[in-house]
């Protein structure tokens, strides 16, 4: 639980070294459930947007919600914060349910960051998390949650002129100025650019350092992987696998992916024989293998394909990721699907 | 209500209906062509209309005499032109058909008997009308005809003008004195009339536009919805709609008020208390329907369409520009219960006539009942995403 009197951009030493020492501390070891929720399902007229959904976010873990557009995602954080009603299932969030009266006094313990909110671009930073300040009895400092998200510069400027990257720390600002328990963020890095990205996962660190809890949705697969101490992975309204990102990673069976694309023909069954080769997937002329041991499935692999005369176009090996977690999950790639 | 905020807090917390009245202030304060259409574009209309409709001596009425090969045409705009009533001018027939046509002048006059009938010598007017001229009429009675609209007020006015001025050219007598005393006191001109009712059309539009457009674009901008996963009391956020509307209330009738003033002599005859009653209760009627009219629409357009379709018929029913008694009889009743028409009489009565509490209270009551059944509908219907 954060506490009042110390916000985190204090940047005390014993934030920085808890912060290092378990940035990812085993799930196990953390005690109570943030949020839950059993078989969750809404649909909209043609589409079942959330189909039977359980999930688990223990407190003070960053739960990420990974999936491609259109997986869910978005609607089911929604459910969560009690903006959309779920057509089916349970949820319990920071252990209340919506609809039982507590609502408002629910709120007050979480704060979001919707993914298209665009805020009154006539006000001011300091004018807006003041405004949100305001809705909540016990919070933070407007000025302290302004140097957390580093924007003491933009202090008087108008939320219009603004760049995205600034507009989404304000975001997040008038999200903490509550100084919430738990903390929904909805695709939060979605179109910033690298260094804008960086500085928010700081931000959202900083937040974890101080115990709490954050529900995140992303296609991006670095920054799950940065951030998350535990990723579920989700498509067409459920969620198809869970675990931390090394988990996850590893229930490839593999660390390197290797693709390359050619002329001629090979078949693939030649290529599944090969020693150190997990799996393969082929798509026109060319092929991914998932390769458990790339020093002896590498020269096996050339040699194979000299033998079927076939003439190599481009050959490139990766370690493997969250991203190929998610495509030998789905045959679809996050940012396609 | 939240309002014990800890000690340990650096910088105290305001109550979040007074921030979000605030914010509701610096946004509208922060948009000229707001501050345009709100406070300067009412007062510029009040002084175009006050010029346009000032109480000069009244206008000479502008009539056509038709022209012809004889000379009779030339004398009877001669002799018309002689009454300070009449602008008379000899125009060729196409000419004065088309100046009839569109409004530039109100009547044609064209000489129908045969040509040499000769109007009375110039010189020979309505003074020195003595047997003389009744014998010459008799004689030589000439023969003219009216063209006119008579559904305009000037057509039919000119009809009898000048009538009224051949009759006489002509040698008729009058057969009893009459004696004019003219009356222009301030309270019967048409500014007194214009600036009740410009309140209240004020009033209307922005409460409408202000609240309205203030809500859609929020919910567009899924402003909305953020700030329903807050704790904020929904409530405090309409509300909040309402407390900055009575803010610029005071400012905007302040400067209309004080316009009106400075430059038309302007005064309120009746109680202030009374008044700022009556715009009170109608700026919270006009943001409840605002409210209303934002309740649901997902888009500026759609906004733009309902609130043109709630102002178009107060506009033009409501007695704001002229009185609403001109309309048909069965209109009357839907026009009285029309909030602008309860707010534009209640005005002209408190201001113009001085009327008291007994006087306006169906008004009154007209305007609470519009707001309160207003806002309750608002907040049922209301959508935050």
């Amino acid at each position: 639980m954060p506490t009042d009197t110390t916000p985190f951009a204090g940047q005390s030493a014993a934030a920085e070294t808890t912060r290092a020492a378990a940035p990812h501390a085993p799930v196990a070891a953390r005690a109570g459930v943030a949020l839950s929720c059993t078989g969750l399902v809404k649909r909209y007229s043609d589409v079942t947007a959330v189909n039977g959904l359980d999930l688990e976010v223990y407190a003070g873990e960053c739960f990420g919600l990974l999936g491609p557009n259109g997986a869910g995602k978005t609607t089911s954080v929604e459910i969560f914060e009690g903006l959309t009603r779920p057509d089916g299932g349970t949820v319990e969030v920071l252990g209340a349910c919506w609809g039982a009266g507590h609502d408002r006094a629910l709120r007050s313990r979480f704060a979001v960051q919707l993914q298209e909110t665009k805020l009154t671009e006539k006000l001011t930073v300091a004018e807006t998390i003041k405004l949100f300040r305001s809705f909540y009895e016990h919070g933070r400092d407007v000025d302290d949650v302004i140097r957390m998200v580093e924007l003491e510069e933009k202090r008087d400027a108008r939320v219009g002129k603004l760049s995205g990257g600034q507009r989404q720390r304000l975001a997040i600002a008038c999200a903490l100025a509550g100084d919430p328990e738990l903390l929904f963020l909805d695709e939060p890095t979605t179109g910033l650019d690298p260094q804008a990205r960086l500085k928010l996962w700081d931000i959202v660190e900083q937040f974890r350092a101080h115990g709490g809890t954050v529900l995140l949705t992303t296609h991006y697969m670095e920054e799950a992987a940065r951030l998350c101490d535990r990723v579920a992975v989700m498509d067409q309204g459920r969620i198809i696998a869970l675990g931390t990102p090394a988990e996850l990673v590893a229930s490839l069976g593999a660390d390197q992916i290797v693709e390359f694309s050619f002329a001629g023909d090979v078949p693939a069954a030649a290529l599944q024989a090969l020693p150190g080769v997990r799996n393969v997937r082929a798509s026109e002329n060319s092929y991914a293998l998932t390769v458990s041991d790339i020093g002896s499935a590498l020269p096996a692999l050339l040699a194979e394909l000299q033998r079927h005369r076939a003439e190599i176009v481009t050959l490139t090996t990766h370690q493997a990721t969250l991203e190929d977690v998610f495509v030998s999950l789905t045959g679809r790639t996050l940012r396609d699907a | 209500m939240p309002d014990a905020a800890p000690a340990a807090q650096k910088s105290e917390r305001l109550h979040p209906l007074v921030e979000l009245t605030l914010a509701r202030v610096r946004e509208f304060l922060r948009e000229p062509e707001v501050i345009f259409w709100v406070f300067i574009f009412p007062v510029l209309l009040a002084f175009a209309l006050g010029i346009a409709f000032r109480n000069t001596a009244p206008a000479k009425l502008r009539i056509a005499v038709e022209a012809d090969q004889a000379t009779g045409a030339q004398a009877l705009t001669t002799a018309l032109a002689r009454s300070d009533e009449i602008d008379a001018q000899l125009l060729a027939p196409a000419e004065a058909a088309q100046a009839l046509r569109s409004g530039k002048i109100a009547l044609i006059v064209r000489q129908t008997a045969r040509a040499g009938d000769a109007p009375p010598p110039a010189g020979a007017g309505p003074a020195d009308a003595g047997p003389r001229s009744s014998t010459a009429a008799s004689t030589a009675m000439p023969s003219v005809e009216y063209r006119y609209d008579p559904s305009r007020p000037d057509g039919h006015l000119a009809r009898l003008v000048v009538d009224d001025a051949l009759q006489r050219a002509y040698g008729r007598t009058d057969v009893a004195r009459v004696r004019d005393e003219r009356v222009t006191e301030p309270g019967a001109r048409y500014i007194d009339y214009l600036i009740p009712g410009l309140l209240g059309l004020n009033l209307m539009g922005s409460g409408l536009w202000g609240v309205g457009f203030a809500i859609v674009t929020a919910r567009m901008r899924k402003l909305l919805k953020r700030l329903a996963a807050t704790p904020m009391r929904r409530s405090h956020y309409l509300l909040s709609f309402v407390l900055s509307r009575m803010l610029f209330l005071f400012l905007e009738v302040m400067l209309i008020l004080l316009f009106a003033r400075l430059t038309f002599g302007y005064k309120v005859h009746g109680s202030y208390a009374l008044m700022a009653l009556l715009l009170l209760v109608g700026a919270l009627t006009f943001a409840g329907i605002g409210l209303l009219v934002a309740a649901r629409p997902q888009t500026i357009e759609g906004v733009s369409g309902l609130m043109n379709l709630v102002m178009l018929p107060m506009w033009l029913l409501s007695g704001t520009f002229f009185s609403a008694a001109r309309f048909p009889g069965f209109l009357q009743p839907f026009i009285k219960l029309l909030p602008l028409t309860a707010l534009n009489d209640g005005l002209r009565a408190v201001m113009n006539e001085g009327a008291t509490l007994g006087g306006v209270w169906l008004m009154l009551l007209i305007l609470l009942s519009w707001c309160v059944v207003s806002f309750i509908l608002a907040l049922r219907l209301f959508r935050w995403q």
